[in-house]
């Protein structure tokens, strides 16, 4: 299987670009086939999660790589079609097992990113990449077309 | 070669109502903002208002950059004895709340006139 991807983006770690960013991801899981909702929230993962690599990985350098690359998933009987997306950096490594989001009881600022992304998407890996850096992969489906799909 | 873009403005509009402050600010609200908005809500903050609203009926999208603003500004407004109100959220806006658990402890409610006659 040729498992290049279908967009291959590298851009540098500023946030400035982080609209852009969304704007993309959001188009083509429109094209892929999935709903408005699931668009917006495959947008918001990926931009928590570059906003993690920028503020956690980086120390907020704005200059600095990160690269996102995107494969459609193709529907099968029991779900729709979705989207595969990794973004991979060259950060300082962290052990994965750490990244998880935080309590939710206590209210405040900060922390919520992780819990963020785990909440929208369907998969959420974390690991590091070789020589340097970490790498998350994110998978979202669309719901199988039927009475639990989505209606937006 | 540019070195950088700045695109870390927001444009907010400030309107006083007797005690009650209401910023309204226009755009996204993700990491590059934030700061921006911090600080236009420290400003308010400051003038010691008895209503800070906040009317996000402009804000198209708000990461949890956006969120951790508006929880800080929720642990000063309750500190300094200021009533903080939002309005105006969009379902995008408001999903991002009650993904983080945390529309349970901010008064949410639909518009600006709601959230002065609170």
């Amino acid at each position: 299987m040729n498992d290049k991807p279908h967009i291959r983006v590298e851009l540098r770690s500023d946030p400035c670009y982080l609209a852009g960013v969304r704007q993309l991801v959001s188009g083509v899981c429109q094209r892929i086939g999935l709903c408005e909702s699931a668009c917006s929230q495959v947008a918001l993962a990926v931009d928590e999660a570059l906003a993690n690599v920028i503020r956690h990985g980086y120390g907020r350098a704005s200059d600095k790589p990160i690269w996102i690359s995107l494969w459609p998933l193709a529907p099968d009987g029991a779900r729709g079609p979705g989207v595969r997306i990794e973004i991979e950096d060259e950060a300082r490594q962290v052990d994965p097992s750490e990244l998880k989001g935080r309590e939710l009881d206590d209210p405040k600022p900060g922390g919520l990113g992780v819990h963020i992304i785990r909440e929208v998407m369907d998969d959420v890996v974390y690991d590091r990449r070789s020589p340097c850096g970490m790498r998350l992969t994110m998978v979202k489906y669309a719901p199988a077309p039927g009475p639990g799909a989505c209606r937006c | 070669m540019v070195a950088g873009m700045n695109d870390s403005s927001l444009p907010i509009d400030v309107e006083k109502r007797g005690g009650t402050t209401i910023l309204s600010p226009r755009g996204d609200v993700d990491m590059s903002r934030a700061p921006a908005f911090r600080e236009h809500v420290r400003q308010a903050q400051s003038g010691r208002p008895t209503r800070l609203v906040i009317d996000m009926a402009s804000v198209e999208y708000m990461d949890s950059s956006g969120l951790a603003t508006l929880v800080e500004a929720m642990r000063n407004t309750k500190a300094a004895g200021t009533e903080l109100v939002l309005c105006g959220l969009n379902p995008r806006v408001l999903a991002i709340f009650e993904i983080a658990r945390l529309h349970q402890f901010f008064r949410i409610v639909p518009t600006v006139a709601d959230a002065v006659g609170a």
